[in-house]
């Protein structure tokens, strides 16, 4: 089946060899009739004009896309994040920035809060992050700590009932809209990584300001921005965990987020894929269509040999997530292979096009631009790989 | 109020339909098939007419057990039971005998109020609606783009070839809808996760012949290939020529 997308191109249907439950089944229809109809209009528009698309994320907000995961209680479906990671790769389909702002949202900007936030804070943030009455954003990164995050540079000094924090953050993803900000912060330097603690930081918080962020190469339909914290005074009871496990609970943090990112990276894959496979099939030179030259099927099957592997290792490790099995090192493997996947695809499917492909008047040069971020948000290809030598070295060791 | 509203599965807008080896109906082997498009606006109708006023709606198929996909989808969007009346040849009945047996059906659930699409994207024919209406001796109103109830009274509006149309009408009614009378919504994931286990169950009824015999089916004939009478400004004189002398158009 083929729909039209207006202005732009056609999606096939993907044949899926997964035996999706029928309710992902449903998730996925949905959200591909949603991105087609609402998303993929907008999405050259947005990126063209660096604009968050605020109407589009009521409506996302609306389908109940941001609590997929999370139990009925606090607003959200129970769907699983099988479901969740299908919604991320469908939007990221037509437009990556979309996928991300969705992606953000949920594995950083919630599930901290909802995992190790207690009944209190889960129950006073929670419910208002899946129902959209704000965004949640999550601090990690500093102007001087990115892979590295074992060196932050912000402070956390107690003080009586609160916390005294200084420092600063950056490229924080959903942060102009967001309500609540998660960041690490120090809270005993001679611990080195556990003396780092984690923070609900409310938006309203004193001394607290968000200040606006670069422009990007890609992603520019998705919002981010830089956090600056001077003598900004957090409620004692908003340490996320215990003091001292901040570094700990990112970094779970991250093996889950991974897992969304990959379905982004699978996402602008198969969007890439699909659009340069038609054009190939329409695109006469030569005497014929381009498919009819060899350089360009073989080009055509090897991106879909690695958008299949992608799209096995994403829902493999978001089927062990649902399963509460161990995930860390199959969540690296399938951001790692997916995001340079996403790479090898996007640059292809340019190349393909020709003199099209680099004209900002087709979709393919966009995409290429917005699978760059996959190789390096949520941690760069070589930290994926430092996390999966670390896991294997691990198992060699314990057989 | 017991609200019903009737579905039709049909290939979809992109199938290439072929006819069946005997001339008499559709190849059906390799077919995709989707609800027919007005009969999404009967649904919606139908769900927004509950939330109004209260009661409950029954999503109701002629069809095969595949279509527990259809019925679950509307469930997802709002709908509140669904029902098949199994039947792996309902694309081969006619409006006769579809309209009877959906009749029986919608009596037995003691329904006050019917939607269907103005017409199934199959065949075109439109005349399912207006037979169960007659069927039971209901007030019927086609083509309906604008609907209002009050109490056991209804006001319509409905598409007609002059103009727009203002009725008003006596419950219990079948509402046949047309495109403008709503814009169906989006199952939420809330819909989706509610309706995932739930059972539809499947019903047999009692047969009905088709009056209707179906004598012979056939493509339509194909399009004569187009003519380039030549290029730029030394064509004029000749598409103009073809125009007025061989297509009589000007």
């Amino acid at each position: 089946m083929q729909t039209e997308v207006p202005g732009t191109y056609t999606l096939p249907n993907i044949k899926h060899a997964f035996d999706l439950m029928e309710e992902q089944r449903m998730v996925r229809d949905m959200v591909r009739e949603f991105a087609l109809a609402e998303v993929a209009p907008i999405a050259h528009a947005i990126d063209e004009e660096h604009r968050f698309p605020e109407e589009n994320w009521k409506k996302i907000v609306e389908l109940g896309l941001p609590g997929i995961p999370f139990p009925e209680e606090l607003g959200g479906s129970n769907g699983g994040h099988l479901s969740y990671v299908i919604a991320v790769e469908e939007l990221s389909r037509v437009c990556g920035s979309t996928g991300l702002t969705l992606a953000a949202q949920v594995s950083l900007g919630t599930y901290p809060i909802f995992k190790w936030g207690g009944e209190k804070l889960r129950k006073m943030y929670v419910p208002k992050l899946i129902a959209g009455e704000y965004m949640g954003a999550y601090g990690l990164t500093e102007p001087n700590a990115g892979s590295d995050s074992g060196g932050t540079q912000t402070t956390a000094v107690r003080d009586g009932e609160q916390y005294v924090l200084n420092g600063a953050k950056c490229f924080i993803t959903n942060a102009n809209y967001a309500g609540t900000f998660i960041c690490t912060a120090v809270t005993d330097p001679k611990l080195g990584p556990k003396g780092i603690s984690a923070f609900v930081v409310p938006r309203a918080t004193k001394g607290f300001s968000v200040e606006p962020g670069e422009k990007k190469l890609g992603m520019r339909g998705s919002d981010w921005a830089s956090l600056v914290f001077q003598d900004a005074r957090i409620p004692k009871d908003h340490l996320l965990g215990p003091e001292g496990e901040g570094f700990k609970t990112f970094m779970k943090t991250l093996d889950g987020g991974r897992i969304s990112i990959g379905a982004l990276s699978l996402g602008i894959a198969q969007g890439a894929y699909d659009v340069a496979k038609q054009y190939a099939q329409e695109r006469e030179a030569f005497g014929g269509k381009l498919t009819a030259l060899q350089a360009v099927q073989f080009k055509l099957a090897n991106m879909a040999l690695d958008i299949e592997a992608s799209r096995h290792l994403v829902y493999h490790a978001a089927r062990l997530k649902d399963a509460e099995l161990p995930y860390a090192k199959e969540a690296a493997m399938a951001k790692l292979f997916a995001s340079e996947t996403a790479m090898r695809v996007t640059y292809d499917a340019i190349q393909i096009h020709g003199g099209y492909g680099y004209s900002r008047e087709y979709p393919v040069e966009r995409m290429w631009r917005d699978a760059k971020l996959c190789t390096i948000g949520e941690g760069t290809s070589e930290v994926q790989r430092l996390i999966i030598a670390r896991q294997i070295l691990r198992e060699t060791k314990g057989a | 109020m017991k609200i019903v509203a009737c579905i039709k599965r049909v290939p979809t807008t992109e199938a290439q339909v072929k006819v069946s080896a005997d001339q008499k109906g559709l190849d059906t082997a390799g077919l995709s098939w989707m609800t027919s498009f007005y009969d999404e606006l009967a649904v919606e109708e139908a769900i927004r007419s509950k939330e109004k006023h209260g009661g409950d709606v029954t999503v109701l198929t002629l069809g095969p057990s595949e279509a527990s996909k259809d019925v679950r989808e509307f469930l997802a969007r709002g709908a509140d039971a669904g029902v098949i009346l199994k039947d792996d040849q309902w694309h081969a009945r006619d409006a006769r005998a579809t309209a009877k047996i959906l009749c029986a059906r919608i009596q037995k659930a003691g329904a006050e109020l019917v939607f269907l699409g103005k017409l199934a994207t199959d065949r075109d024919n439109g005349a399912v609606g207006p037979m169960i209406a007659t069927m039971l001796g209901w007030a019927c109103v086609t083509d309906v783009v604008a609907l209002e109830l009050n109490g056991t009274q209804g006001s319509a509006k409905r598409e007609t070839e002059q103009g727009i149309e203002t009725v008003a009408f006596a419950l219990p009614a079948v509402i046949t809808c047309q495109k403008g009378l709503n814009e169906p919504r989006r199952a939420n994931l809330k819909g989706i996760m509610a309706v995932k286990a739930k059972a539809i169950p499947e019903e047999s009824f009692e047969d009905v012949p088709n009056q209707q015999q179906v004598q012979k089916v056939e493509p339509p004939p194909a399009r004569k290939a187009g003519r380039i009478v030549g290029e730029g400004a030394a064509a004029v004189q000749a598409l103009v020529d073809a125009l007025r002398n061989e297509a009589g158009v000007i």
